[in-house]
């Protein structure tokens, strides 16, 4: 039975300006242990996908769809309900670790917590897991800077620290939204370096959000390519990033520097992402597609399986993708 | 924290120093002498009289003594009108009447304004919200003299619930109109601040780990979301004590409660420079004092300021 | 009907877009808020009446009117046929004219004092927050001692010592109100310092307080604006609450601090309309300029919500 299976999930927002369709009729599994990069621009909807899933969304967010995890159904549950799998059995490392630690609390104490309240362990052995926890995401001296706040941190130790977090309740999925945009570049690699290490060690399944392709290549065994809220194609790494089946992902890994081939200038996708207030009827990239045609424009392609376990969602022949 | 409190204190002794002469040469530099509004005093008197108070002596010397008085024997100096009293004697009757309904107001204007606006930003747009900024928006044109009149209005002459002044050693029913003269529009404050600070902290990134770590609505607001939702509030103490003190000398003179506001406005009317100078003094330190106690607060709760 | 609707969407689409300026932007957002409207009706409505009202009085503000005198509470009640519309008040005085003379003063000295604060406060904070560093310190030192001190004590003082007159009134309400404006101006500059503009302008030679006046207050004018029209009503309560205690401005002048402060003493007597002419003008346009001040607040700093 697969860990995750995400059907048809849709999350919407009621806005002054009209409502704002960020992720529309997205579908997915996830096995256990099993890793997943989903790729976009911003705006493509990607971090409102993970927010739906654990019902993070803000007030002013509808979700509709079913999301199933280990067969139950998660979507739209009692927030007492969630409770229980939140951090438990499926825990978030969030975007930007400057913000995302309560600044007023002692990064001790915000570990702690949340062993006392999912495991009933005492304050003392949950501080204790929790040292161990920062151990073992390589913070050195964990033992003293549990009584730190988190200014005291810099955001690469932060972010380790809500990666140690997370994983208290050695929970079966976690889900890393941009883990490190907001990070130095040699931070950034020690982050995914640790990402995949702990997808090793614990044996958790993982899904990486991300609009940065380079750092997917190392730690992700599947990705799945999202635009305008929706799936454009899914594979594993290695199938999409040699041969993308979607002149989207074409683009994005165009756009990617390279050092080993010259380049002149670095390749852009002209446009803008999409107005998700108003999205065309057809495929949501068709304004910017270069092999846009008629029907592009009036219906969205479906999502097909090729090859082995690959899919796509796109009217022009594959072949034309290159 | 020790020496950050101690750093506190070096700054407010410069600041009440400056208090201290800022008001002495206001009144010096008054024109006429503080007695001359009796009339018919010979020279020879006025004189003798001047040489009583000390104000035949050079102005440095005058201040000078004035300063040691206060610093050495909590001396607030004389009242140049009622010879037989001074500051100290009027303070000493008015101060524990001020600070009774003073300490209320502050107490009910702070639990009842913090926990009305909390309360409303957790449930943003239910009626309690609507009602919390209702009351807020409908106390900020009701400042403490017009709401005065208007509770005595109803609760003396309409309802004959309350009585509409006086003191009487601070019996219970003597205290409620004030109390509610004078906090409302502070209580509306704060309800106004801790409102939009919660909803403002809780929408933050924070907030939203909490909530992604299982944690029930109830821990995530008190344990996560209170402390830096009362700092604004913290900030805001400060010029709402200012403004409370303000307030009694109206509190004092609408219910003739007998606080020291109704002795600063009897002096301002009568010219009696020594009583306003004294009160002004004694105003301005409690108010240094009080500040000094906002601000190791506001240290003590946030972390991230460093002592 | 369908035809002209489509040309009107066709003209739409085909018509370029056309820049709009942040301000026709606000003008736009204010007036779709309506209690912000309403507000501003109601200060219009404040402001004609405080400018007309002497002129159609049948009284004048400070005549007695010797036929209700000792028979106020029966025969100065607010009639039409006396030509009292309003009332008169305990001395005989017509309640109408005296209102809006009171009305004058009180909106003189809101408008006044928040302008002197704005302006004094404007240049402090701008020039603290442009030069930084330890001038900064220091100017910022000084507004903060000047707020640890209860200023309507020292006002009173003022108004003591150098007499009661309504410039004194005016100065003193302005110079211990503009601490606040200070902070907001000098928070606003220190952002603004290190923008590219400025830098060019440093760049190009130009000298700090032509750049403080060029370029730092003309953007400072937003905010500036949205604290003024929220310091004329705490500058009016300011007034009223030195005319309530007596310490304002002098008889037969009056303001409504100093009509509610006589409304009130004469509760006891079923003259009610004393205080409540006063207190309704008070009310709404305390009610008015706050409604006026969030909605340009929301109009020209729509982020801030």
């Amino acid at each position: 039975m697969a860990l995750l299976d995400v059907t048809d999930l849709s999350v919407s927002f009621d806005t002054p300006d009209g409502q704002v369709h960020a992720v529309n009729g997205m579908s997915l599994t996830l096995d256990p242990g099993d890793s997943l990069a989903i790729v976009g621009e911003s705006g493509s909807g990607k971090t409102q996908l993970a927010f739906g899933i654990l019902g993070l969304l803000a007030k002013n967010g509808t979700s509709r769809g079913s999301v199933k995890f280990n067969g139950q159904e998660i979507l739209n549950l009692p927030e007492a309900q969630l409770n229980k799998i939140r951090a438990n059995e499926i825990a978030m490392i969030f975007q930007d670790p400057m913000t995302s630690l309560n600044p007023y609390m002692r990064v001790g104490e915000q570990m702690a917590e949340v062993l006392m309240l999912h495991q009933g362990t005492s304050k003392r052995d949950a501080l204790e897991d929790s040292a161990k926890m920062l151990d073992a995401v390589r913070i050195p001296d964990a033992r003293s800077r549990l009584r730190m706040y988190p200014h005291e941190f810099s955001g690469g130790m932060r972010q380790r620290i809500m990666a140690a977090m997370a994983l208290l309740c050695r929970p079966k999925l976690l889900i890393a939204d941009e883990p490190t945009t907001a990070l130095d570049v040699t931070v950034q690699n020690q982050i995914m370096e640790l990402m995949a290490d702990i997808q090793r060690d614990f044996g958790t399944a993982l899904i990486l959000i991300t609009h940065d392709l380079g750092i997917v290549a190392g730690t992700c065994a599947e990705t799945l390519v999202m635009y305008g809220g929706q799936v454009m194609e899914h594979g594993t790494t290695d199938d999409v990033f040699e041969a993308p089946s979607h002149p989207y992902t074409l683009g994005l890994l165009k756009a990617v520097p390279r050092l080993d081939v010259p380049q002149d200038a670095l390749q852009t996708i002209p446009g803008d992402p999409p107005d998700l207030t108003a999205l065309p009827p057809g495929c949501p990239f068709s304004p910017r597609c270069p092999l846009s045609h008629e029907p592009c424009k009036r219906t969205m392609p479906p999502l097909e399986a090729f090859g082995s376990g690959r899919f796509r969602a796109c009217h022009a022949p594959r072949e034309d993708v290159a | 924290m020790l020496t950050f409190i101690l750093k506190r204190l070096l700054i407010a002794i410069p600041v009440l120093l400056i208090l201290i002469v800022g008001t002495f040469v206001l009144m010096y530099t008054a024109p006429g002498s503080p007695f001359a509004t009796e009339r018919g005093i010979p020279p020879a008197v006025l004189a003798n009289l001047e040489a009583q108070y000390g104000l035949d002596q050079p102005f440095i010397v005058q201040i000078w003594r004035y300063i040691v008085g206060i610093v050495t024997e909590f001396d607030f100096g004389p009242s140049f009108i009622y010879r037989d009293q001074d500051v100290n004697d009027l303070i000493g009757q008015g101060f524990p009447v001020t600070l009774t309904y003073g300490v209320w107001s502050f107490l009910v204007a702070v639990l009842v304004g913090g926990t009305l606006g909390i309360l409303a930003a957790v449930r943003h747009n239910t009626w309690l919200d609507y009602l919390a900024v209702g009351i807020s928006i409908g106390a900020q044109v009701l400042p403490n003299f017009v709401l005065a009149p208007i509770l005595v209005l109803v609760f003396t002459l309409w309802l004959g619930w309350l009585p509409g002044g006086g003191w009487q050693g601070g019996q219970w029913e003597y205290v409620i109109l004030p109390v509610i003269a004078l906090s409302t529009s502070f209580m509306a404050s704060i309800a106004r601040i801790s409102r939009a600070s919660m909803l403002e902290v809780l929408t933050s990134n924070f907030i939203r780990t909490a909530r992604a770590k299982g944690l029930p609505m109830r821990r995530v607001i008190f344990r996560h979301a209170l402390k830096p939702a009362l700092l604004p509030v913290i900030s805001y103490l400060g010029p709402a004590f200012v403004g409370m003190i303000t307030g009694s000398v109206v509190i004092d003179i609408y219910f003739s409660t007998g606080g020291i506001g109704q002795f600063f406005v009897a002096s301002a009317l009568n010219r009696d420079y020594g009583v306003m100078m004294g009160i002004t003094v004694l105003l301005g330190a409690l108010t240094v004092l009080f500040n000094l106690v906002v601000d190791i607060l506001y240290a003590w709760i946030d972390p991230k300021i460093r002592y | 009907m369908l035809a002209t609707k489509a040309i009107a969407d066709d003209l739409a689409g085909a018509a370029p877009i056309k820049g709009r300026s942040l301000w026709a932007d606000a003008r736009a957002r204010f007036f779709r808020n309506k209690a912000a409207v309403a507000g501003l009706f109601v200060l219009v409505c404040v402001a004609a009446f405080a400018l007309f009202g002497p002129l159609i009085a049948t009284w004048n503000y400070e005549d007695i009117d010797w036929t209700v005198l000792g028979n106020v509470a029966e025969a100065g009640r607010p009639s039409l046929e006396n030509g009292h519309w309003f009332g008169t008040d305990a001395l005989g005085r017509d309640l109408f004219a005296r209102t809006a003379q009171g009305t004058q003063v009180s909106l003189m000295v809101g408008i006044v004092g928040a302008l002197i604060s704005v302006i004094v406060g404007t240049f402090y904070g701008a020039v603290a927050g442009y030069f930084g560093g330890r001038i900064d310190g220091v100017m910022m030192r000084v507004v903060d001692v000047l707020m640890s001190i209860p200023y309507m004590f020292v006002l009173i003082l003022l108004l003591v010592v150098f007499g009661r007159s309504m410039l004194m009134l005016f100065i003193g309400i302005g110079l211990v109100s503009w601490l606040d404006m200070a902070r907001i101006a000098r928070g606003q500059t220190l952002t603004l310092r290190n923008k590219e503009f400025v830098e060019a302008a440093v760049a190009t030679g130009v000298g700090p307080f032509t750049i403080i006046r060029r370029h730092i207050v003309p953007n400072l004018l937003g905010v500036v604006i949205v604290y003024a029209t929220l310091l004329v009503p705490s500058m009016i309560i300011y007034e009223s609450f030195i005319s309530f205690l007596g310490l304002g401005v002098q008889e037969p002048l009056t303001s409504w601090g100093a009509l509610i402060n006589d409304g009130a003493a004469e509760m006891n007597n079923g003259t009610l309309w004393m205080l409540l002419v006063p207190l309704f003008f008070f009310v709404i346009t305390l009610f008015g300029f706050f409604f006026v001040g969030d909605g340009l607040r929301d109009a020209l700093d729509p982020k801030d919500r």
